[in-house]
């Protein structure tokens, strides 16, 4: 009994929200399909009830907007009932996606770390290249990524690779400006210990530094591995339509297939929220660890 | 054994700011010995923590001179000549006790059974034995001051720098703590440079006593202390004590006439 109220306690305002949405959904799924039916009864002559209209929004083909059964119908369709080497399983795209996603979120959390050291170490880094990380965000992702596709297909590099330098175009941002804080985050007398231990700048870094910028760091984490995901399947878009969740999500706008669109994007979302949930573990794991109360 | 430990020859430090210069020290000349407990007391501003700071080599003076060891005060800290322990225990939260007091350790390149030798010794000093697998969120504030305390004590400095190490703390531990202090003093024979603003505290300790005065920061008096090095806390209800004590209130008050 106290285990169940517990659940609720923690569960229950997700769930209500969740239902809000659901009914809000099917509310606008009504709305916004029944042109379509009235549209159809009228060329066929008929005349439709306000039931039949409702009906008939929830099992159009094409619709407006799917009604979420719809969706959960073709997710399960296209995952638990299709072999995952199918090219139609969402599973084998989501992979594809996920690949990207990871190896951009590794380059990208690499380059940030390594350009926040540079950036705390050094002054002349410190001026001249925190305007430009700024910029570079400025830029539309979209505007960039195709560049990157072609220019690389053109010295031979396709696949996987421009998926994730796109990935870690977007995810560096965040580990760059939350390390570079973190990294400053120990206060003066820390540093002033350090000093009356005449500790080289290698101790301070590894001992002091650091370990003080893990909270920024898991932060940061967070931000930089969603904003990965939508690198790799913006990075999926220019390639044509071949593989993966963005691939998906182009293909469907192409034939007008809303159930494929909405379930590549809710797939994409669940994936994201995944993926920052390990993290958010993780950062629960390491700074209680660390000794540093959440 | 005559030469001192620690010997500031007219020295200045004057800081620039956008209301015109600040005179944090001025002229100070004072000699301390081995094995000294001195105090530095006034009322804040008076620069005894920036004195402190200086000989640390944690401030560089604008004038005069100031050897530690018969050294540079930059020499000094890098061949890391002292022990300063701050305010705030500093004590850092992902690392166990044990793990605090290796931390200079390891930065000075001791041997792991070195270092797991002296960490026992000197939680041994500040009476903490037991204590080194806890983390400082474990601890309350005074047995943290004494965690810090002993880390400061785990290399080998014959001087100990104390900035206000007990200035957070009640009185009650505060007590407490003087008492193991000079106990601590006793044994290691180190020389002692300390911080406060409580007379008591100052008077208690320290075997000579600074007075300084603010604006300019400079020394008012110095006063030896006739006291007995071994004393315990009833030697506050003596007379010499409190002879002593009241030296050091008419120091302060001279300090703050021509203000």
């Amino acid at each position: 009994m106290n285990k169940l109220r517990f659940f609720w306690h923690k569960m229950g305002p997700v769930v209500t929200v969740l239902l809000v949405i659901i009914a809000i959904w099917y509310v606008a799924t009504v709305w916004l399909n029944s042109a379509w039916a009235y549209d159809k009864a009228k060329r066929a002559d008929t005349t439709i009830s306000f039931s039949q209209m409702v009906s008939d929004t929830m099992i159009q083909d094409k619709p407006l907007l799917p009604a979420p059964h719809q969706i959960i119908k073709e997710i399960y369709k296209t995952t638990v009932l299709k072999k995952v080497t199918s090219k139609r399983s969402l599973i084998w795209h989501g992979w594809i996606t996920l690949s990207a996603t990871l190896l951009g979120f590794a380059f990208g959390t690499t380059f940030g770390i390594l350009l926040a050291i540079g950036i705390v170490y050094s002054r002349a880094m410190d001026m001249s290249v925190m305007p430009w990380v700024i910029t570079s965000q400025t830029i539309p992702i979209l505007a960039v990524a195709p560049m990157i596709i072609v220019v690389l297909n053109a010295v031979g590099i396709s696949g996987l690779l421009p998926k994730a330098i796109i990935s870690m175009y977007l995810s560096f941002f965040p580990v760059v400006v939350g390390m570079v804080k973190g990294l400053r985050s120990p206060d003066q007398m820390q540093i002033d210990q350090m000093r009356t231990w005449s500790a080289s700048k290698n101790s301070s870094f590894w001992k002091l530094r650091l370990p003080s910028s893990m909270p920024y760091l898991f932060a940061s984490l967070k931000i930089g591995i969603a904003a990965s995901l939508v690198g790799a399947i913006v990075g999926e878009l220019p390639t044509g339509a071949v593989a993966g969740l963005g691939a998906r999500l182009l293909a469907g706008s192409y034939y007008g297939q809303t159930i494929q669109i909405w379930s590549a994007l809710i797939c994409a979302a669940i994936l994201a929220a995944s993926l920052v949930a390990i993290i958010g573990t993780i950062e629960k794991y390491t700074l209680r660890r660390m000794g540093i109360q959440l | 054994m005559n030469n001192p430990v620690i010997s500031a020859n007219k020295l200045s430090l004057t800081y620039q700011t956008n209301d015109g210069p600040v005179h944090a020290l001025q002229d100070i000349n004072l000699d301390i010995k081995k094995g000294e407990f001195v105090s530095f007391i006034g009322p804040s501003g008076c620069g005894k923590t920036t004195l402190l700071r200086v000989i640390a080599e944690l401030e560089t003076p604008t004038n005069g001179t100031i050897q530690v060891n018969g050294m540079s005060a930059s020499e000094a800290r890098m061949q890391r000549a002292y022990g300063y322990v701050f305010q705030a225990a500093g004590l850092y939260p992902w690392r166990t006790i044990g793990g605090n007091i290796k931390l200079p350790l390891e930065i000075m390149g001791y041997s792991k059974e070195q270092r797991e030798e002296r960490v026992a010794h000197v939680l041994e000093l500040v009476e903490l034995s037991g204590f080194d697998k806890k983390f400082p969120w474990q601890l309350s504030g005074g047995m943290q001051q004494r965690a810090s305390i002993a880390r400061a004590l785990a290399f080998d400095a014959d001087i100990l720098l104390m900035d206000e190490p007990f200035g957070a703390l009640d009185e009650i531990v505060r007590d407490h703590l003087n008492e193991q202090l000079l106990k601590l003093w006793a044994r290691t024979q180190k020389t002692i440079g300390f911080v406060t603003h409580s007379i008591p505290e100052a008077v208690f300790l320290s075997t000579k006593i600074v007075v300084m005065s603010p604006r300019p920061g400079r020394i008012a008096n110095i006063i030896e202390s006739t006291l007995p090095r071994d004393r315990s806390l009833d030697i506050r209800e003596s007379q010499e004590f409190l002879d002593i004590a009241a030296e050091v209130r008419d120091g302060l008050r001279t300090g703050h006439a021509d203000e």
